[in-house]
């Protein structure tokens, strides 16, 4: 199946110029001495001491840490799921800092895409309504939520199995459910925490592939939380959190590519084990690429 | 996020937990069915007491001594030794009061009745020969007793179908002799059969003698416990009653202040009285019946409970997506309400199967209550509202990061 992605992603390559086409991107994100502080018994455990951070259109940022670090927080702060003590986080320009928990539910549903470590899928329930779920709560009328999950799907090579449970997908395969998931509402940002947290290596490339490609052809800004070095060295930059404040922010020069290396990596140790579906799908690429 | 999905959110989640979802609508199922199972019941009481006061006639009154008082405190009933009403009461009324066509009076007792080796206790009912007029009641074989009869005392017998079966079986009554405590009676007549009357007693397990003879030749004594007054027609009842009350205070000579010490009845305030035992039958079992609503609405909140918790994962998952608090929480309380009125729908439907089948199975008649049906379906979708409601704002109050921790 990512034969496909192959050739799509083929031509792309990393274009010339992408940091300085940052560099003149608008800010998505904004951290202003962000604190956070949590009151556990009679002890206040100071999570977040200050964060300050800008994050433009069309970038990938790796954020890293141990646990403890405050990245975690961080996310869920950026995701909207939590509110800052102190300091003030803006949106697209917009302050959210002291918005209502409903204000924040819409936020969620219309601006940003979740990608979690343990896929969060609904069970029992097939690829395409937890795909179309988003755009259920954002209120789209079934026709066109339909044709977004389908357009979702395929995007991440899921095309044709639409209608899987969860439990009929392999991890790599719900992973890419989760992120179609994520794409639907057209999100100003996707914040993945560890999506590779649960995949093998290979398959943690495949995603990767996917969030690469996600970032250069569509632009995509891209937050990514991992404690794996060589799983942030596909993002365009790195900031390290420690004790509560980012201890170093850097850009990486030349970062991995997700798509060339699956080149390299042999097809035998392909993660699908099931259907014909797949030796179809190779069979046409084969053809496409003669 | 509209209703409409709301509820196909809800009803996806059901779907997805079929066995449970069924056996948490059970309770609601039988609680509701056994409600209009129950209300048919009684109604179909009700209903059968109405056609039989309907056979009786309207235009029936019932005169006894002392007072009785329906639905009220004063319940003195003709046979506690009231001497009250004489048989000259009863001749006053009917020679004095022109809204009166026939009066009987009846004075009853037990005994036995002996014939040959055979013997038989029942009910002798001392009347006069208008007696089967007034209940529109024929004799089948033979005839009634005449007026002479009555007039001298005689010692003849009518008797109901069920003492002909038991006495007589095989050969005729018309004719024969029978003893009542040593005295002998002829038989003249057999009544037609009647059946039961509304308290399920056999009403041709009777004997009809005339009254002068029961009086004076079996009980010795003159007094009159209940008369049958038919008025001339069925609008004429009602005046007929008020003057036989005003003739009786007049003959007993009581004052402005002093109350009735016989009491007159028409078939309405009967018809109350029993309407009135057959209502708080119905009510006292439909109550009983809705407590196994209430307990089935316990079992919807106890699930919801169970899957507010088991599902918090999910619950963190729609959060995170975007889901409002109210959209979780109107879908959980929608998934009860429909587990309930699900449940209460196919509740109606054995309910009614069940009120079908009763009068062939146990020979009770029953009458679907259609406000019942109504009722019960409204109730059970507050049940599911009631109950769903404590779940639901549980789970409305999850924090998404710790419901998509949530292991």
């Amino acid at each position: 199946m990512q034969s496909t992605l192959e050739i799509q992603t083929q031509n792309v390559g990393v274009a010339p110029g992408v940091l300085s086409k940052v560099d003149e991107a608008p800010v998505v994100i904004s951290l202003d001495h962000i604190h956070k502080t949590y009151t556990m018994g009679d002890v206040e455990v100071h999570a977040l001491r200050g964060i300050s951070l800008e994050i433009k259109q069309g970038e990938f940022v790796a954020i890293m840490g141990t646990s403890g670090s405050g990245k975690s927080t961080t996310m869920n702060i950026i995701g909207c799921l939590d509110r800052p003590t102190k300091g003030h986080y803006f949106l697209d320009g917009e302050d959210l800092s002291q918005l209502s928990k409903d204000q924040r539910a819409d936020i969620r549903n219309k601006k940003l895409g979740f990608v979690f470590q343990g896929f969060n899928l609904l069970s029992r329930t097939s690829a395409l309504e937890n795909v179309e779920l988003p755009m259920l709560y954002a209120g789209v009328e079934t026709s066109e939520r339909h044709r977004r999950s389908m357009a979702a799907l395929a995007a991440v090579g899921l095309a044709g199995r639409e209608k899987n449970h969860p439990n009929q997908l392999s991890g790599g395969q719900q992973q890419r459910v989760a992120i179609a998931r994520s794409l639907v509402n057209d999100p100003a940002l996707i914040l993945a925490d560890e999506p590779t947290g649960n995949l093998d290596s290979r398959t943690s490339v495949e995603v990767m592939e996917i969030f690469q490609r996600l970032n250069r052809e569509r632009g995509m800004t891209l937050i990514l939380v991992t404690h794996e070095p060589d799983i942030a060295d596909y993002a365009d930059r790195v900031v390290v959190f420690k004790d509560g404040k980012i201890k170093s922010d850097y850009r990486i020069e030349s970062p991995r590519n997700a798509a060339e290396e699956l080149k390299l990596l042999p097809a035998v140790d392909f993660e699908d084990d099931d259907d014909d579906s797949e030796t179809v799908v190779n069979e046409v690429a084969e053809q496409k690429e003669a | 996020m509209n209703l409409l999905m709301i509820i196909r959110v809800a009803f996806r989640a059901l779907v997805r937990n079929k066995m449970r979802a069924a056996l948490t609508m059970l309770g609601i199922i039988i609680g509701v069915s056994a409600v209009i199972a129950m209300v048919s019941i009684g109604q179909g009481a009700q209903q059968s007491v109405q056609e039989q006061i309907a056979s009786i006639g309207t235009n029936l009154l019932f005169v006894s001594a002392g007072a009785q008082n329906v639905g009220g405190v004063r319940t003195g009933t003709g046979d506690t030794g009231t001497n009250t009403l004489t048989v000259e009461d009863l001749d006053a009324i009917k020679r004095e009061v022109p809204s009166v066509s026939m009066v009987t009076p009846t004075v009853n007792t037990r005994s036995q009745l002996i014939f040959g080796s055979q013997n038989w206790n029942t009910q002798i009912q001392g009347v006069s020969e208008q007696y089967p007029d007034i209940r529109k009641w024929t004799v089948q074989d033979g005839s009634f007793f005449t007026d002479a009869d009555v007039r001298t005392a005689g010692r003849v017998i009518v008797v109901g179908q069920t003492i002909a079966d038991n006495l007589f079986p095989g050969t005729s009554a018309v004719g024969q002799t029978v003893r009542v405590k040593e005295l002998p009676f002829r038989v003249v007549g057999v009544m037609a059969r009647k059946g039961q009357d509304q308290q399920g007693r056999d009403q041709d397990d009777t004997a009809f003698a005339p009254y002068t003879t029961v009086q004076k030749k079996i009980l010795g004594s003159p007094r009159v416990q209940v008369a049958y007054v038919s008025a001339i027609s069925a609008d004429a009842t009602y005046t007929a009653q008020v003057q036989i009350g005003q003739l009786l205070r007049q003959r007993h000579k009581l004052g402005p202040q002093d109350a009735d010490d016989f009491s007159v009845r028409n078939m309405s305030d009967i018809a109350d009285a029993a309407n009135q035992t057959n209502s708080i039958m119905t009510m006292l079992l439909a109550s009983i019946a809705s407590v196994s609503l209430l307990v089935g609405g316990i079992g919807i909140m106890n699930i919801m409970l169970v899957s507010v918790t088991e599902r918090t994962r999910e619950i963190g998952i729609r959060m995170a997506i975007g889901a409002r608090s109210s959209a979780v929480r109107t879908q959980f309380l929608i998934e009860s309400v429909v587990l309930s009125l699900t449940g209460g729908l196919i509740g109606v439907l054995l309910g009614l199967g069940v009120s079908l089948l009763i009068p062939s199975l146990l020979g009770w008649p029953t009458a679907v209550s259609t406000a019942a049906v109504i009722g019960s379906v409204i109730f059970s979708a507050a049940v599911g509202i009631f109950f769903g409601y404590y779940p639901a704002r549980k789970a409305a109050a999850l924090d998404p990061i710790d419901a998509l921790r949530y292991e």
